[in-house]
């Protein structure tokens, strides 16, 4: 038995597949592996009984009876297998277990019962490799779910990195699902440096905006994630501290301003320098961005801004299936995890493709203006040259490329 | 080599047996902790939410605790700056549980940090060389640096020490002396930086004050002792390791006049400010007083207030501070005064009211109450452990020759 040479032939080819150079290439192959192993040893040794169909699929328990059930081992092929025919004293000396080694066994019962060890082994290797085995996404998502625990931080990845990283999460999330995610790493483009403008004599209080972000940017919804307040202000000194962004009535209040705050995108960011591990920085465009992967959620960033523009994740996020937004962008509205940093991305995933943020587009009076503060030619210059306009806590350093301003 | 193995065998031969009374501490402290343990895998499962703290208080009685302990660890700096440096013979035999108070206080902050993150699988992002260390900009990556090797200087001398005299040798001060040095220095930088790590945030104004560093120092100079005072009358009275009068009075004058300058430091904040209230006194008007209706952390601070003045005010009196019982109920008073002013009176008031005026408040829930107090447990068991080994080799009873007679 242990020099037959069939139990060593299988295996490179089936191991050898993970690794496969084109495993990256297309739609993921139906799983291979194990189960091909068992059909192609069983078939060189011309075991007919068992029905390949019925071998266990990923995550699946047996029981020892059931696995025998399978393979069709009979209790008389059991027998010349396993009964004893060594004295139990023995049965573990080196005597004992060369004689047993070399006992006489058909060679049918040779092969299942190696196809059965085998099937047991890999099993035994996966639940030790699992994190959650028993869970119906089996092994494919949780071998992804490894591999992104292992990547490295985004700003350092190569383009390939970059790519296989994607590809991963947009399986991952077809996984857990059903629905397969764009998700864009489209990078800063030149000449760009995003601002924004918020006219408060516009501003009524509706709230589109916050829907339309919440919604956009595929936001928790059982906690208060919200990246826009409103606040509502009585008429009379600007000062925020008079407002309140708690209000249950019909808008606008007469005597009331609103005004909008979220991530401001400073250009001289606090929350920047204070992250340990750099999990949060300001692109070139001038968006501050979270690597939602990288981020450890010690929270000194929520603590160093000033604005109150950052969101964790107290809980694992909740986004129903159907209103799942799948136009993502790494850096930007891609499913969160829990224990996660989140923020304002002046809708990333929008914008950099040339598109208005969702609050802008969503906005039914126009308070919001929003473009680039390169291009002369932009409203938001227009805004900054023509208006009064004024940002909050200047005194503090930060440069927030966010303006308010009145008619 | 061999050497190191049969001492750790030996020590843990003594760690595993003593009295009844040492098994029961023991078992108490395991529950606890075990309780924490459960606590906390909650925590894991569910996220941070089963916390009290939400996007307005992000920071809660972990870093509280945390903060807190910091200044237990630097105290250590009390007994070894007389002990080494000015050759105080009477600090000499307090010296190795002033350390080893460092240790557990330093474990027990390393626990307190792990458990606030939100994603402790990720922690390896920190590891320079496979991850990314946000040195110099990073004050977070400044306090892991010092409090990880102020860990190591504390938990490498008193064990060169130790082994020293376990094999009945003398401790050559050329190989421990500059590590002492270091650790002087090393134990004044953990808290100040801990303290930088909030004064250097300009976007909460309470934290916001260069007043800030000295007085962690100086209250952590008040509590650390004042524990220490306390744990060397327990080992006085519970083991046969007697501590001299002398030892315990001079402690209590360090006590004494850091838990002054502390409030003279206190005195200083509350003068500035309330004297001419700013828009950035309102997380002190919050604290004293109560902001619009909230007002949960005002029987706190007040209570702080008064352990720490009744308190400073017996040590300062002679005939009070002599009397043992006086001296240890100070004590007492003192510690828990600080750690509720470094704790629930510092961290959480810095949150309050929010960026925009707004005013969230903070209750810890059970879950994070026993993972504290599980980390707590923690803690002292380190501290018994250390000071189990410590004890016997230092009365001469645990010594290699004991082991083995056939000497390597």
């Amino acid at each position: 038995m242990g020099r037959d040479k069939v139990y060593i032939q299988p295996l490179p080819e089936a191991w050898s597949e993970p690794g496969h150079p084109d495993r990256s290439a297309g739609p993921p192959r139906p799983s291979r592996g194990v189960r091909e192993m068992v059909a192609r040893l069983l078939a060189q040794h011309q075991v007919d009984d068992v029905d390949i169909s019925r071998l266990p699929a990923d995550g699946q328990s047996l029981e020892w009876s059931e696995l025998k059930e399978i393979f069709n081992l009979s209790e008389e092929e059991q027998a010349t297998a396993f009964e004893e025919d060594v004295a139990p004293a023995g049965a573990w000396t080196l005597a004992g277990l060369r004689e047993r080694l070399n006992r006489p066994v058909s060679r049918r019962t040779a092969a299942k019962l190696m196809a059965m060890g085998l099937l047991t082994g890999v099993g035994f290797l996966q639940a030790g490799c699992t994190p959650q085995l028993p869970s119906a996404l089996g092994g494919q998502a949780a071998q992804l779910r490894l591999q992104e625990y292992f990547k490295r931080n985004y700003r350092l990845m190569t383009e390939e990195e970059k790519r296989e990283t994607i590809q991963r999460l947009e399986h991952l999330y077809e996984l857990e699902t059903g629905k397969r995610p764009q998700i864009s790493s489209r990078e800063a483009q030149p000449g760009v440096l995003y601002g924004y403008a918020f006219n408060i004599s516009k501003c009524r209080g509706y709230l589109e905006c916050v829907k339309a972000c919440v919604l956009e940017n595929n936001q928790d919804r059982s906690t208060d994630i919200r990246y826009i307040r409103i606040h509502e202000m009585p008429q009379g000194p600007f000062d925020m501290e008079r407002a309140t962004d708690d209000f249950y009535h019909q808008v606008p209040a007469a005597g009331h301003l609103y005004v909008g705050t979220q991530c401001f995108h400073c250009e001289n960011p606090p929350c920047v320098d204070v992250c340990p591990v750099q999990a949060t920085w300001k692109e070139p465009d001038g968006i501050v961005v979270v690597d939602y992967d990288w981020c450890i959620g010690c929270r000194y960033c929520q603590a160093a801004c000033p604005y109150d523009g950052r969101r964790f994740n107290w809980r694992r996020p909740v986004v129903p299936v159907e209103e799942i937004n799948l136009q993502q962008h790494y850096l930007g509205n891609r499913l969160r995890r829990q224990g996660v940093m989140e923020k304002c991305t002046f809708c990333i995933q929008r914008t950099r493709e040339g598109r208005l943020p969702a609050c802008v587009e969503a906005c039914p009076t126009g308070a919001r203006i929003f473009g680039n503060l390169l291009d002369p030619n932009s409203e938001i210059r227009w805004v900054l040259e023509n208006k009064k306009v004024f940002r909050l806590k200047e005194d503090l350093g930060t440069e927030p490329k966010f303006w308010y301003f009145m008619d | 080599m061999r050497g190191l193995v049969a001492f750790f065998a030996h020590a843990l031969d003594n760690v595993t047996s003593g009295s009844l009374r040492y098994h029961l501490w023991m078992g108490f402290l395991t529950l606890w902790m075990v309780a924490g343990a459960y606590a906390y895998s909650i925590q894991l499962r569910e996220g941070l939410i089963v916390t009290g703290m939400y996007d307005y208080v992000s920071w809660g009685l972990y870093i509280s605790n945390f903060t807190f302990l910091v200044g237990v660890a630097a105290a250590a700096l009390m007994l070894v700056l007389p002990t080494y440096v000015f050759r105080d013979m009477d600090f000499l035999r307090a010296v190795l549980f002033g350390e080893g108070m460092a240790v557990a206080a330093l474990v027990m902050c390393l626990a307190f940090v792990v458990v606030d993150m939100g994603g402790p699988a990720r922690l390896w992002h920190m590891i320079p060389g496979i991850g990314v260390f946000n040195w110099p900009r990073s004050l977070l990556t400044w306090d892991v640096l010092v409090l990880n090797g102020y860990l190591f200087l504390n938990l490498t001398i008193p064990f060169y020490i130790l082994y020293k005299h376990y094999r009945g040798e003398r401790a050559n001060p050329r190989v421990y002396l500059p590590g002492v040095l270091l650790s002087l220095v090393w134990a004044v930088s953990i808290h100040l930086v801990t303290a930088f790590l909030y004064a250097g945030l300009p976007a909460r104004p309470y934290w916001n004050s260069s007043l800030l560093g000295p007085r962690f120092l100086a209250s952590a100079f008040a509590a650390g002792p004042a524990l220490m005072i306390l744990i060397l009358t327990v080992i006085h009275r519970t083991s046969d390791y007697k501590v001299e009068d002398g030892t315990i009075h001079k402690l209590s004058l360090i006590v004494t006049g850091a838990a002054q300058v502390n409030l003279i430091m206190l005195a200083s904040e509350i003068f500035k400010e309330f004297y001419w209230p700013t828009a950035h006194s309102r997380s002190a008007i919050y604290l004293f007083f109560g902001l619009e209706g909230h007002s949960r952390l005002v029987p706190w601070i007040w209570a702080s207030l008064a352990l720490t003045v009744l308190a400073t005010g017996m040590l300062t009196l002679n005939p009070l501070r002599r009397r043992r019982p006086v001296l240890l109920l100070s004590c007492a008073l003192l510690f828990v005064g600080i750690w509720i002013e470094k704790g629930m009176g510092l961290i959480v008031p810095g949150f309050v009211p929010e960026p925009w005026g707004r005013i969230f408040e903070y209750t810890p829930t059970w879950v994070e109450i026993l993972v504290t107090l599980g980390i707590w447990a923690l803690g002292a068991f380190v501290f018994t452990l250390l000071t189990k080994v410590a004890i016997p080799i230092e009365l001469g009873r645990m010594r290699r020759e004991a082991l083995a007679p056939a000497g390597d």
